[in-house]
C-alpha cells in the first residue's frame, strides 16, 4: 500500500508533494490554487477525454462496418454477374465447339449461320473464327478479314493449347471500340486440336457495372493485373488506360481497404474474377463515408468541449473559494496564535511580578521589624540627646517600607484579579489617588486636568484595586491621546434617574477615536495606542465594569477628542 | 507582667529576632521557632496562648504545622502571617481554625492587638 503511494506521489507533479512548507505567502496559495486545479484536470478531465475516444473509435468502426458490409455485398454480386456473363459466354463457345464438327466449322458458309444464329442470341459477339492446330484462321465470320491469318506465334495461341480457355484483356480493334476474345479448344481423336475463337464486345460489362447506381464522386470499373482499365470509369481514366494506383493484390473474395490520395482517404473494394484477369475495383468517395461520421465526431467534440469548460470553470470556482476560505482560516489562526502569544507573555509577566512581589514583601518584613526594634529602643532610653532626629528618620524608614508593600499589593493585584475585596470607595479620592500616578507626566506634558467632582457623592461598595486599574487604563488613554498641553476633564455625579449609581466621566481633547474603531475598542487585542499597547486594557476594564454590573460608554468624534463614562452600581453584585 | 505567652514560628532569622525582642519590649513573653518542626517541639516542652505563624516555610509548611496544632493542643490559638501572595493560605488557613491572619510586612499595634484577642479567645477556652 506504501509502496503504490509512494509510486503514486511520484507521478504526481513536483508541489503537491510537499505543499505547504516550503512556499510562504500569497505564492503559497496561488500554488494550492494551482495544484488543486491540477488535480481537478486529471481527475475529471482525463477519464473524459478517454471515454470520448474509445467513443469515438468504437462509433468509428460501427460506422465502417456499415459501410463495408454493403460494400463487400456489392462487389461480390457484380462479381458473381460478370463471372456469370464470361462463363455464359464460354459455356455458350463450349456447346458450340462439341456439337459441331470441325468441317462443318471450318465451312464458311456453316460458321455463317452458326455465327448469324448466335449474335441473334447474344448480340455482344462481334465475330467468330476457327483456328487450326497450326495457327491457321480456317474460317471466319464477322466485319474482318482474317481469314488465311496465322497465329501460330502468338500469345494467346500458346496458352490456349496449354489450358484449353483463353480469355483475352481488353483491345481496341479495327473499328476502334474495346472489346475480348474468349477461345477454346478442343482435342480431336486423332491427337489433333483446333480452337474455336469469338470476339466480345466489351460494352455489356459496361452495361453490368453501371447498373450500379453510385454518387457521382465514387467509381467502379474492371481493370486487368498490370492496371489497364477494361471498363470505362469516371475519374481514373478511359478504358485500356492505366490507373495510377497499383493494382491490389490477389483476392477472390471482396476485399475492402483504404487508399489515399490527393483528395483524402478513399474506401477502396475489389476482388479478382475467376479464371480471368480482371479486377473487380469500386472506389467511394469521402465524403460519402465520411458525411455521417463528421455529423458525429463534430457533436461528440461539442459534447467534450462543454464538459471540459464547465469542468475548468466550476473547478476554478470552487478552488478559489476553498483557497480562499483556506487563506481566511490561516489568517485567523495566525491572529490566535498572536494573541495566545501575547496572553501567555501577560501571563508570565503577572507570574513574575507575584514571585517578585512576594520574594520581597520577606526582606521588607525584616526592615519593617528591624526598624522598628530601632525606633522601640529609642523610645525606651530618655536620655538619648538625638533622640527625635532619629525617631523622624525611622518612621521615614516605616513609610517607605509601607509605600513598597503598596507597590507589592499593588503588582500582586494586578497579577492575581481573584483577590476580589469589596470595601467602601469614595470614588472622588479614588480618582485623586489614580491621578496621582500619572501627576508628573502631566506636569512635564504640560497636560491640565480638570476637575469636576460632585462633592457629596456617595461611597459605592467595590473592590479597590480593580477600580483603581480602570481608572488608570482609561485615564491614560486620555492622556495618550491629547496633544501636550491639552485637556482632561474628570466629572464625577450620581444618575438622575438611578440613586445610587454614579457615574465617572473622562473627557479629552485629544485625537479621538474613528467610528470604525469605536465598534472595537472593548475587543481584546485591538490597540490603537501610539506605541501599541497589549490592547488589553480597555477589554479588561470593561469586564471589570461589566462584571459588576455597570458599563461603559464612549462618545468621540475624530479630532475633538473622546468621552468615557463609567457607570458604577452602588455596590457591585458579582464580587 | 507576663499576660501570656507567645510562639514566633518563621524562616526568617532576622524577621524573628527583631520582632520577639519588639515583642519582649512590650512585655509579652516570646519564644521563636524557625520552622515547623522546632515549633512542634517547643510547644511539646510549654503551653502558649498564641502562635505567630508563617504560612510559607520550607519543610514542614505552615498549613501543616497548624493543622497538627490544632489537633493536639485545641486551646492555642494561631495567628497566621501570610504575604499578600499567599491570601488562599490564609483563607485555608483560616478554615482549618486559625484565629486570623495577618499581612506581611505587619503593623505591630495591629498584631498586639490581635495577640491580645486570641489570648483572651485561648484563656477563656
Amino acid at each position: 500500500m506504501e509502496g503504490i503511494w509512494q509510486k503514486f506521489k511520484g507521478l504526481m507533479p513536483e508541489g503537491l508533494k510537499d505543499f505547504p512548507h516550503y512556499a510562504e505567502g500569497p505564492e503559497r496559495y496561488n500554488l494550492l490554487r494551482k495544484n488543486f486545479v491540477l488535480i481537478v484536470c486529471i481527475t475529471a478531465i482525463i477519464p473524459l477525454l478517454l471515454m470520448a475516444a474509445i467513443n469515438y473509435y468504437q462509433y468509428q468502426s460501427a460506422l465502417k462496418e456499415e459501410i463495408v458490409k454493403p460494400l463487400s455485398r456489392l462487389i461480390t454480386s457484380t462479381k458473381h454477374s460478370l463471372e456469370l456473363f464470361l462463363s455464359e459466354r464460354e459455356s455458350t463457345l463450349r456447346l458450340l465447339i462439341r456439337e459441331r464438327t470441325f468441317e462443318e466449322l471450318s465451312n464458311q458458309g456453316r460458321l455463317n449461320f452458326i455465327f448469324q444464329s448466335l449474335k441473334a442470341e447474344f448480340p455482344e459477339f462481334v465475330d467468330l473464327g476457327l483456328i487450326d492446330s497450326s495457327g491457321l484462321q480456317r474460317s471466319y465470320s464477322g466485319p474482318y478479314e482474317l481469314k488465311g491469318k496465322n497465329y501460330r506465334d502468338q500469345d494467346w495461341f500458346q496458352e490456349v493449347q496449354l489450358r484449353g480457355v483463353y480469355v483475352s484483356d481488353v483491345f481496341l480493334g479495327y473499328r476502334k471500340f474495346p472489346h475480348f476474345v474468349i477461345a477454346i479448344k478442343r482435342d480431336t481423336v486423332e491427337g489433333d486440336f483446333y480452337v474455336l475463337r469469338a470476339t466480345i464486345d466489351t460494352e455489356k460489362f459496361n452495361q453490368l457495372i453501371s447498373t450500379i447506381t453510385l454518387r457521382p464522386g465514387s467509381d467502379i470499373f474492371l481493370v486487368d493485373k498490370e492496371g489497364i482499365l477494361q471498363t470505362p470509369s469516371r475519374h481514373h481514366g478511359n478504358v485500356l488506360e492505366k490507373i495510377h494506383f497499383p493494382v491490389p493484390p490477389m483476392s477472390q473474395e471482396a476485399v475492402i481497404t483504404s487508399k489515399k490520395d490527393k483528395h483524402g482517404e478513399h474506401l477502396m473494394g475489389y476482388a479478382y474474377l475467376r479464371g480471368v484477369n480482371f479486377v473487380l475495383v469500386l472506389i467511394k468517395e469521402p465524403g460519402e463515408i465520411m458525411a455521417g461520421w463528421f455529423t458525429l465526431k463534430s457533436e461528440l467534440l461539442l459534447v467534450l468541449v462543454v464538459s471540459v469548460a464547465v469542468i475548468l470553470i466550476v473547478s476554478f470556482r470552487a478552488t478559489g473559494l476553498l483557497v480562499d476560505r483556506i487563506r481566511e482560516a490561516d489568517q485567523k489562526r495566525e491572529a490566535l496564535y498572536a494573541e495566545m502569544e501575547h496572553t501567555g507573555k501577560l501571563a508570565s509577566l503577572g507570574r513574575l511580578a507575584a514571585g517578585v512581589a512576594h520574594e520581597i514583601n520577606n526582606p521588607l518584613a525584616i526592615i519593617n521589624e528591624k526598624a522598628g526594634l530601632v525606633k522601640d529602643l529609642v523610645e525606651l532610653s530618655k536620655e538619648y540627646q538625638d533622640r527625635e532626629k532619629l525617631i523622624s528618620q525611622v518612621d521615614s524608614i516605616l513609610r517607605s517600607v509601607n509605600r513598597c508593600r503598596e507597590i507589592t499589593h499593588r503588582l500582586l493585584g494586578f497579577a492575581k484579579r481573584m483577590d476580589v475585596k469589596v470595601e467602601t470607595i469614595y470614588l472622588n479620592e479614588l480618582l485623586q489617588e489614580v491621578l496621582g500616578f500619572l501627576e508628573k507626566e502631566a506636569f512635564h506634558r504640560n497636560i491640565k486636568v480638570n476637575y469636576n467632582l460632585a462633592p457629596d457623592l456617595a461611597p459605592i461598595a467595590h473592590d479597590r484595586g480593580q477600580l483603581q486599574q480602570v481608572f488608570l487604563n482609561i485615564i491614560n488613554n486620555a492622556f495618550e491621546a491629547v496633544e501636550d498641553g491639552g485637556n482632561i476633564t474628570i466629572s464625577t455625579k450620581e444618575n438622575e434617574t438611578e440613586p445610587g449609581v454614579v457615574e465617572v466621566a473622562i473627557a479629552d481633547d485629544g485625537r479621538g477615536i474613528h467610528p470604525d474603531d469605536l465598534k472595537h475598542i472593548f475587543d481584546p487585542f485591538y490597540s490603537k495606542g501610539k506605541e501599541q499597547g497589549t490592547g488589553l486594557g480597555l477589554s479588561i476594564s470593561y469586564g471589570i465594569v461589566a462584571k459588576c454590573g455597570g458599563d461603559i460608554r464612549v462618545e468621540s468624534k475624530l479630532g475633538k477628542g473622546s468621552t468615557f463614562t463609567v457607570v458604577l452600581p452602588q455596590k457591585c453584585t458579582m464580587a | 507582667m507576663a499576660e501570656y505567652r507567645v510562639l514566633l514560628v518563621d524562616d526568617e532569622e532576622e524577621f524573628v529576632s527583631a520582632l520577639s525582642e519588639r515583642l519582649m519590649l512590650r512585655g509579652i513573653e516570646v519564644d521563636s521557632a524557625l520552622n515547623g518542626e522546632e515549633a512542634l517541639a517547643s510547644l511539646k516542652e510549654k503551653e502558649f496562648e498564641v502562635v505567630i505563624l508563617d504560612v510559607m516555610m520550607p519543610g514542614l509548611g505552615g498549613l501543616e504545622v497548624l493543622r497538627q496544632i490544632k489537633s493536639t493542643y485545641p486551646n492555642t490559638q494561631v495567628i497566621l502571617l501570610t504575604g499578600h501572595g499567599s491570601t488562599r493560605e490564609g483563607i485555608e488557613g483560616m478554615r482549618l481554625g486559625a484565629f486570623d491572619y495577618l499581612i506581611k510586612p505587619v503593623d505591630i499595634e495591629e498584631m498586639l492587638e490581635k495577640m491580645k484577642e486570641a489570648a483572651k479567645t485561648a484563656r477563656t477556652g
